[in-house]
């Protein structure tokens, strides 16, 4: 389980994070929601080390987080999928996904956790040995998801997968995601902009402004908010 | 025709040396985008490591090893104690703080050594081989560098391309965020380039010293050709380095034979010049990566 407590983060002058506390359970998504500037990504940055909070605390399973470098965050089960560049343009395909893997498989379980991941993405399957550079943007948003999952994560960390993908492979994407959410003990914080189908497959939602937790719910009753949904997700 | 095919072989014998230095330039260049002006000034200290070390009767080989394992450490000192502790801010402070190490590196190898040039002993013979009757311009000692440059370059390939520390390597180099998210230990991987880039600029001490007058400042000219040749090549890459290293040597040589050595400098600026023209990002770096 993950525990986020009464979080506050500044850039200089700007608050990013104001006491932003909730809990996101393992087996589930939780959906992170709000307008461009309310605080996504400075969240999951937080949570996985990249950015220092003012106050608050970061639990995973029982486990402080904060403090912590980022490689060790990771080396704990924390895969952060970042905000649009997160693929590495100079290795190809297949060493995006073996790099993943080189802290937490033996030698000779690697190959076969790739070869898993390219049959769960099989457009990839004839690209291993591309450039990553060449793939388009749903590829590639393939590969960083892969490559999350590729680590068997206990917390996946995912900031707007959806970014630029047509709607049918967002649809894809999201069911693949409940599968493997549902399917396991993972906890997954999702941030979407994509409020309606982040809502379709979260069990729970946590709503953001200015950096302000405005509601922390079950995703069927942010679903059913007509007040709320107009006000923050605008749909 | 035989003057043109000694200066070939004069511009690949220097251009290998230069391909090494550029090869440390590229290496560090890549991961943290800094241009280390005191690569070839350490260079220089270690040599003069080697020089004590010869006097003091430990053989060249031994002096060799051991000079290339100082360059090792001195490079990795230098990243943790100067460079680590200005990460973050401008990239030009670090660049700065190389230049300052260059010049503290020259003076204190002046203070030490005296700045009066001396001589270095080479690995092997420096005459000229002779293939029948004709004595061409390549000593057993340009064998040498030869095999030397391209040991270290093939070494250096294997590492990146079949290792899984050359992957992390690479990926630290080019992704730090990223790489750290995915479990890999950036700090020490940057640590272990500068490491490597550090054996290289010995190396290129070593095999730049019997040549030329050897001296506190013996480096600064072969840094400004390796760096002329680390920008033909890319900065990226290591076989852009080789390559550009290789025709930064013959451009050079062939100045220095048909126009005057007095010259050479002028030749590698009018290149430098063309090659940050030509191409901003250099001939042999992949073009600008698509974005998302
Ligand atoms: N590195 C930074 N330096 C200064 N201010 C920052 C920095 N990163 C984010 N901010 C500010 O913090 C606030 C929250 O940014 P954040 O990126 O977390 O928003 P977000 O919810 O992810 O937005 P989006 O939906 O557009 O991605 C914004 O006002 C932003 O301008
Ligand atoms: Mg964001």
């Amino acid at each position: 389980m993950l525990e986020i407590k009464d979080l506050s983060v500044s850039y200089g002058a700007v608050r990013a994070l104001r006491s932003v506390s909730f809990e996101a359970q393992p087996g589930s998504i939780t959906a992170v929601l709000g307008a461009n500037g309310a605080g996504k990504t400075t969240l999951l940055r937080t949570i996985s080390g990249l950015v220092r909070p003012r106050t608050g605390s970061v639990h995973f399973n029982g486990e402080e987080l904060l403090g912590r470098r980022v490689e060790t965050i990771a080396r704990q089960g924390v895969a952060h999928v970042p905000e649009g560049r997160g693929i590495i343009e100079e290795l190809t395909v297949e060493e995006n996904l073996r790099l993943a893997t080189l802290w937490c498989l033996k030698r000779r379980e690697r190959q076969t956790a790739i070869e898993e991941i390219l049959e769960l993405f099989p457009r990839l399957m004839g690209f291993r040995h591309r450039h990553a550079s060449t793939l388009s943007g749903g590829e590639r948003q393939m590969l960083v998801l892969g490559r999350a999952l590729i680590s068997r994560p206990r917390l996946l960390l995912l900031d707007e997968p959806s970014l630029g993908l047509a709607p049918l492979v967002t649809a894809q994407l999201m069911g693949l995601l409940r599968d493997h959410a549902t399917g396991t003990d993972v906890t997954v914080v999702l941030v979407e902009q994509n409020a309606r189908s982040a809502l379709s497959v979260s069990q729970h939602a946590v709503v953001l402004n200015l950096g302000e937790v405005v509601v922390s719910s079950s995703a069927a009753e942010v679903a059913a908010d007509e007040g709320l949904r107009h006000h923050y997700l605008g749909f | 025709m035989s003057l043109f095919f000694n200066y070939t072989l004069n511009g690949i014998s220097n251009g290998m040396i230069y391909s090494a230095l550029a090869l440390a330039l590229v290496l560090i260049f890549r991961a943290t985008k800094i241009i280390n002006f005191a690569q070839g000034a350490a260079g220089m200290m270690t040599t003069f490591i080697a020089s004590s070390l010869l006097a003091h009767g430990v053989s060249y080989w031994w002096a060799f090893v051991l000079v290339l394992a100082i360059g090792f450490a001195f490079g990795a000192m230098t990243e943790r104690i100067l460079i680590r502790p200005l990460q973050g801010k401008s990239e030009l402070n670090p660049v700065i703080v190389t230049i300052g190490l260059l010049v503290v590196l020259e003076g204190v190898a002046g203070a030490i050594y005296g700045n009066a040039s001396r001589g270095f002993p080479a690995a092997y013979s420096q005459s000229g081989l002779t293939f029948g009757h004709s004595r061409i311009a390549f000593s057993h000692f340009d064998v040498f560098i030869l095999v030397a440059v391209l040991v270290l370059m093939i070494a250096i390939l294997i590492l990146f391309r079949a290792t899984t520390l050359g992957l992390r390597m690479r990926a630290s180099a080019f992704a730090g965020e990223i790489s750290r998210l995915l479990g890999v230990r950036v700090g020490i991987l940057l640590t272990l380039g500068w490491g490597l880039a550090g054996i290289a600029g010995s190396l290129t001490g070593l095999l730049v010293a019997p040549t030329s007058s050897f001296g506190p400042y013996y480096m600064d000219l072969v840094l400004v050709y390796a760096f002329t040749g680390a920008v033909i090549g890319g900065l990226e890459s290591p076989v852009g380095a080789l390559i550009g290293g290789l025709v930064t040597g013959l451009c050079i040589s062939y100045v220095g034979g048909y126009l005057g050595s007095g010259l050479e400098p002028m030749g590698a600026l009018v290149l430098l010049m063309v090659a940050l023209m030509a191409r901003p990002e250099g001939l042999f770096s992949r073009p600008a990566a698509r974005r998302v």
